[in-house]
């Protein structure tokens, strides 16, 4: 068999754009071995949202539902994951390496008793096998590899695998998951501040360091946020983080997040080589620093020398009239 | 209470990546290494989930080559009980077959928690600690935040994207900690000397064929060179127009 599972991810009953990601790297695989892509979401009911799989390449999509996996059952998923991986013989399972990604994809390579190729950003098909590329030292260098086992069981890193349309029929299959949720219930999601983009996912992160000086001064890089009209997120160094300044969820870097936005504003980070790794994907980089050569410079495409009380006020102003 | 803490021997954060001349892994020359700082914090709250309990017994395990045994020295220093390693020539990038060896040594532990970091800043993973979890059969959470144990139940706080997920979860279980859970202390030298006489156990492993080949380790792509536009809020105006229509990205 040479067709490919492609595990989609819904919240509260509506699929999540990543889905597109992993629908199309899955797409990649399947076209590359010859094979079908099958999409599988599990979830507590139906799921809005699903046909978009057949426009980006899913030959059927199967919604796996049962009630008592609430908003998210790692163990009930997992199963069910496993078992339609397991029964229909797949050359590759392909899942998103988000946060709920990460926790699962490792518990269904598991069950499968293959290993698991976490947080690729590439993939091709050699000889038969699939080759991976993924980051290692957070970004600091980059390891291919080679699955040798079967299924290959892969996450993908969010915002790398640019969601492709490819129409196929989408035929779309419900079925009830059979068992229970498991031992471990998840209650729910306390929400962030509404609307608050989380940096790991928004197209723009505007990250700010030490040089913001105090905590109250990132109200100068949030203004700068919102002027972008909810595309944009706050990010901050691991200095910053470690003061307390920011949530942790907010550090980027090697033991923070790593980001791949279209656009990255570094304010006031000086680019310690371990914040360096954590965004030096991003499309395209703005350094705003007081000192000429500080190392953010060496990897910004777009530097601005100066004190940023002056030019963050200044650039937050022309950009709300851009987007006003 | 008794707890299991996994950890692993990881290059620094600092660390300036050379490949070695085998063109697969890393130059070890001159390369400083650490506890991996997530699992800091599974070692801290599991001395701080013994002290509450005031009895209990610590154990950390690392899978890695005799080097490791230093590492587990720090997390004894930070006053864990014992220590146990299983020396291996190295650790693979299957992360499936570190698993496999962590369970076999944990297995008949009567462990109440088993604590993992949340990944190991080297290879960025995020997979040990719920394999781990699967092949002994007990429940786990990922990325664990915020914690609270009552009575042999878990409540549990993970972030993801956009807020925090609320969890519940029966012990004995496996829990990848995540950084905020708490603030690791400092080794004093009061326990660095105490660690020297802890016992630590060392167990030759031999781990089963990987399931992933390394076919290669390459540096990054370069990014093109950048240049400064200008300095102060002068700038802006030049700045916007090459995000605009060099970059494309406004």
């Amino acid at each position: 068999m040479s067709n490919v599972l492609a595990v989609l991810e819904q919240r509260d009953g509506a699929l999540r754009k990543v889905s597109h990601e992993v629908v199309t790297g899955a797409r990649r695989l399947a076209d590359a071995l010859g094979g079908e892509v099958h999409a599988l979401v599990c979830g507590a009911g139906p799921v809005s949202g699903v046909d978009a799989a057949g426009r980006h390449g899913a030959d059927t999509v199967i919604t796996a539902t049962n009630a008592a996996f609430g908003p998210y059952a790692p163990e009930g998923y997992a199963r069910t994951i496993a078992e339609r991986a397991q029964a229909g013989g797949y050359s590759a399972v392909v899942c998103a390496a988000s946060a709920q990604g990460k926790d699962l994809a490792p518990r269904v390579a598991a069950r499968l008793a293959v290993p698991l190729a976490s947080d690729i950003t590439d993939l091709s098909v050699d000889g038969g096998a699939v080759v991976v590329t993924r980051p290692v030292y957070a970004g600091k260098a980059l390891l291919k590899v080679k699955v040798v086992a079967q299924p290959a069981v892969l996450s993908l890193r969010p915002n790398v695998f640019t969601a492709v349309e490819r129409p196929k029929p989408g035929t779309v299959e419900s079925v009830a998951a059979t068992g229970d949720g498991g031992r471990v219930v998840v209650k729910g999601i306390k929400a962030a501040a509404a609307g608050a983009l989380d940096v790991a996912e928004a197209p723009i992160v505007v990250s700010g360091g030490r040089g913001l000086k105090e905590p109250a001064n990132f109200k100068l890089l949030e203004e700068l946020a919102q002027a972008f009209g909810g595309r944009a997120a706050v990010g901050a160094s691991r200095a910053v983080v470690d003061a307390g300044w920011r949530p942790h969820g907010d550090q980027v870097g090697q033991t923070g997040k790593t980001v791949s936005p279209s656009l990255y504003i570094a304010v006031g980070i000086s680019g310690a080589i371990q914040h360096l790794a954590g965004m030096r994907t991003a499309k395209v980089i703005v350094a705003i620093n007081k000192d000429k050569d500080a190392p953010i410079f060496k990897i910004a495409d777009y530097g601005v020398v100066g004190d940023l009380f002056e030019i963050v006020p200044a650039l937050t102003s022309e950009i709300r009239k851009l987007n006003g | 209470m008794k707890i299991a803490v996994c950890i692993k021997r990881v290059a620094d954060s600092e660390t300036r990546v050379k490949i070695a001349a085998d063109g697969k892994s890393l130059d070890e020359a001159g390369v400083k290494y650490i506890l991996n700082p997530y699992d800091e914090f599974a070692v801290e709250e599991a001395l701080r989930r013994k002290e509450q309990a005031g009895a209990g017994d610590v154990v950390v395990i690392a899978c890695g080559s005799g080097a490791s045994q230093e590492t587990i020295r720090t997390a004894l220093a930070m006053g864990a009980d014992r220590g146990v390693l299983l020396e291996t020539a190295a650790v693979p990038a299957d992360g499936l077959s570190v698993a496999r060896a962590l369970a076999a040594e944990l297995k008949d532990g009567s462990y109440d928690l088993i604590l993992f970091g949340k990944m190991a800043i080297d290879d960025y993973n995020h997979q040990v600690g719920p394999m781990t979890a699967e092949l002994l059969g007990l429940p786990c959470v990922t990325c664990v935040a915020h914690l609270d144990l009552a009575a042999g139940k878990g409540t549990a706080e993970r972030e993801v994207e956009g807020g925090m997920e609320e969890v519940e979860f029966p012990l004995p279980a496996v829990l990848t900690v995540d950084k905020g859970l708490n603030e690791p202390r400092y080794p004093a030298l009061k326990g660095i000397m105490a660690a020297k006489k802890k016992p630590l156990a060392v167990k030759p492993t031999t781990l089963g064929a990987p399931g992933l080949e390394v076919l290669a380790m390459t540096p990054p792509p370069e990014r093109k060179e950048g240049r400064i536009v200008g300095e102060g809020a002068a700038a802006i105006p030049a700045l916007l127009k090459l995000l605009r229509e060099e970059a494309k990205v406004l």
